[in-house]
């Protein structure tokens, strides 16, 4: 070896160090690995068309998850629309409105609060003001459970992504005598639409498979329920009951729901990934 | 529309039209912020009520005793939140190495036609629910964990010594270990993802003029990368800690659930959240309900002091 590289110890350290690095990454793709195979094993025996088609069974007897799984997405689709209106007409307003006023600060703050609040919390609170006093779990609570936790990580993306769009373009838009709504409408919000959904899909994503604050609002149900006013089953929930009974075809029935689950999600935070580019280093 | 002239300053400014509702809009926007507003401000007023009986009846004996006893009433706090903390704590202290490792793997080692693939896998381990990894923790790495690491650990321990009195319990796999397990994998992919961005920041000629002087990689990345991200990395740690802390699904799967004041990292204990999931549903009595919800309340209160700390270091870190 020439006189100018570095000395065995500053090699073996390098080495050991960068083999550590090797070794970090390999452990994290196999502890991904290793769940998903145990999904895919336990869940696909399981899987038939009477998942889809039954509700949630007695012990020892036949059924699906049809109640739940329509429970999951009633909830959550009501929780993304009204998630979806306030989170981007709030990150609208720290965007173009608040920039850096005190205000602004101040919201912007509470967002990350929001943002890490954990999820149980979120159940707490939601029991407090509508379970308690209406005296019933319902849907409607856990659809509100599910929006708060979806409207900070909206506002976040929205209010980012419209930072992005450049002052000319707001610009061009008023001197051709559009009104600021419209320009923010049709000209800032379409602009920034790519951003925007893909945090709308994470925002998805993350309340698709909280169960924590569904536990005491939602809370769950047999039978098969449409009506947002009842107790109603939903897939987390049904998974965290069944997963912990001692019923063999409850257990069955929940690896079933684990899998659907994680792969609906994992489908739905690929998709946003593959929507937004990677930052490439210079 | 006559802004012409010597009159100027007093003429209406010429408006766009439908301008009108260009208040409208902005008072929706505004609205929707202080909804966000309200929103916390609703959160921790709700959980203070709703706890308020449990602080009065307890004082201060609340944070201090390890009793929690739903058949006598007698509900003390410090076995969940010690169970919290000291669960959190071990998470961060494994997850953190393993996510400097795959960031820095990620943005020195990995071939460029791999990174994505690799990337997103890590961040697709962030997106499955907790759950799952519940599930995952108790029927799949419990037995693994038990047999290979807690027996062997606990026929290792030297009689007398602390390692045999911490590694006291039953060696089934769940306990506080297990979950600080479970728990570091969950938030090495956020921490992992945030020192990425970070170490992607950092200008090329930073780096290149270290590689220049003769540094190896593990010198330009211990050296000069690492104490380049320094503040961000705190907040990066931060956000992984409130992450665990908070966590809920997964810690009541494998922690096992027991009350009391923890004294083993691999016997059964309790968090606040797991606490709170287990017994809310079926609270006994409006006592065991407000004594919940007052350790609703400190959990939020550490997670918030969390979140504050780390904007602070932030804070002074960029003052410098």
């Amino acid at each position: 070896m020439s006189a100018a590289s570095p000395r065995f110890g500053r090699r073996a350290a390098n080495a050991a160090f960068l083999g550590f690095c090797w070794a970090a990454t390999a452990i994290a793709l196999m502890a991904l690995v290793a769940i998903l195979w145990s999904l895919v094993k336990q869940g696909v025996g399981g899987l038939n068309l009477k998942v889809f088609t039954m509700s949630t069974p007695a012990p020892d007897s036949e059924g699906g998850l049809l109640n739940a799984i329509l429970g999951s997405l009633m909830m959550c689709v009501l929780a993304m629309t009204g998630a979806g209106v306030v989170g981007a007409l709030a990150g609208t307003w720290l965007s173009e409105y608040a920039k850096d006023s005190r205000y602004g600060k101040v919201v912007r703050f509470v967002n990350d609060v929001l943002l890490s609040a954990p999820s149980i919390l979120v159940g707490l609170f939601v029991y407090e003001i509508m379970v308690a006093p209406m005296k019933g779990f319902s849907g409607y609570a856990g659809a509100l459970a599910l929006a708060l936790l979806a409207v900070p990580v909206i506002v976040r993306t929205t209010e980012d992504v419209l930072r992005l769009q450049p002052v000319a373009l707001r610009e061009a838009s008023i001197a051709l005598g559009a009104p600021v709504w419209r320009t923010t409408l049709a000209v800032i919000w379409k602009s920034a639409r790519g951003g925007m959904i893909t945090g709308a899909l994470l925002a998805f994503a993350r309340i698709s498979g909280e169960t924590a604050p569904l536990l005491f609002t939602a809370l769950n149900n047999q039978f098969l329920n449409l009506n947002l006013a009842h107790p109603t089953a939903n897939l987390p929930v049904v998974i965290f009951n069944f997963a912990l009974s001692a019923q063999d075809n409850w257990r069955r029935l929940a690896w079933v729901g684990a899998m659907l689950i994680a792969l609906a999600v994992l489908a739905v935070t690929i998709i946003a990934r593959l929507s937004t580019r990677e930052p490439q280093r210079s | 529309m006559t802004a012409a002239g010597l009159t100027v300053e007093r003429a209406p400014r010429p408006r766009a039209r439908g301008a009108v509702f260009d208040r409208a809009f902005e008072y929706a926007c505004f609205a929707a912020a202080t909804l966000l507003l309200s929103a916390l401000g609703g959160l921790i007023f709700s959980l203070a009520i709703g706890g308020w009986p449990a602080f009065a009846k307890f004082g201060p004996a609340f944070f201090v005793r390890s009793t929690w006893n739903p058949v006598t009433e007698v509900y003390g706090a410090s076995g969940a939140i010690v169970g919290t903390l000291v669960s959190s704590g071990l998470a961060l202290l494994l997850a953190l190495p393993l996510a400097m490792g795959v960031a820095i793997f990620l943005v020195e080692l990995c071939p460029a036609s791999l990174r994505r693939p690799i990337g997103t896998a890590v961040e697709l381990l962030a997106g499955i629910p907790s759950i799952v990894y519940g599930m995952w923790g108790l029927f799949v790495f419990a037995p693994w964990f038990g047999r290979h690491i807690e027996v062997p650990a606990m026929t290792a321990a030297p009689p007398g010594s602390l390692w045999e009195t911490l590694t006291t319990g039953v060696p089934n796999g769940t306990g506080i270990l297990a979950a600080s397990v479970i728990l570091a994998i969950m938030i090495l992919p956020f921490i992992a993802a945030t020192l990425r961005e970070l170490l992607l920041a950092i200008p090329p000629a930073v780096r290149e003029s270290a590689y220049g002087l003769g540094s190896t990689r593990f010198e330009v990345i211990r050296k000069v990368s690492l104490p380049y991200v320094r503040i961000g990395a705190v907040g990066a740690i931060m956000l992984g800690l409130g992450r665990a802390l908070g966590e809920t699904m997964a810690v009541t799967f494998i922690i096992g659930n027991a009350h009391g004041f923890p004294t083993s990292i691999f016997a059964s204990g309790a968090t606040i959240a797991s606490t709170i999931a287990n017994e809310f549903a079926e609270a006994t009595s409006d006592m065991h309900t407000a004594a919940l919800i007052a350790l609703g309340l400190v959990l939020f209160v550490i997670t918030f002091a969390v979140l504050a700390l780390a904007r602070l270091m932030i804070a002074r870190e960029a003052a410098r």
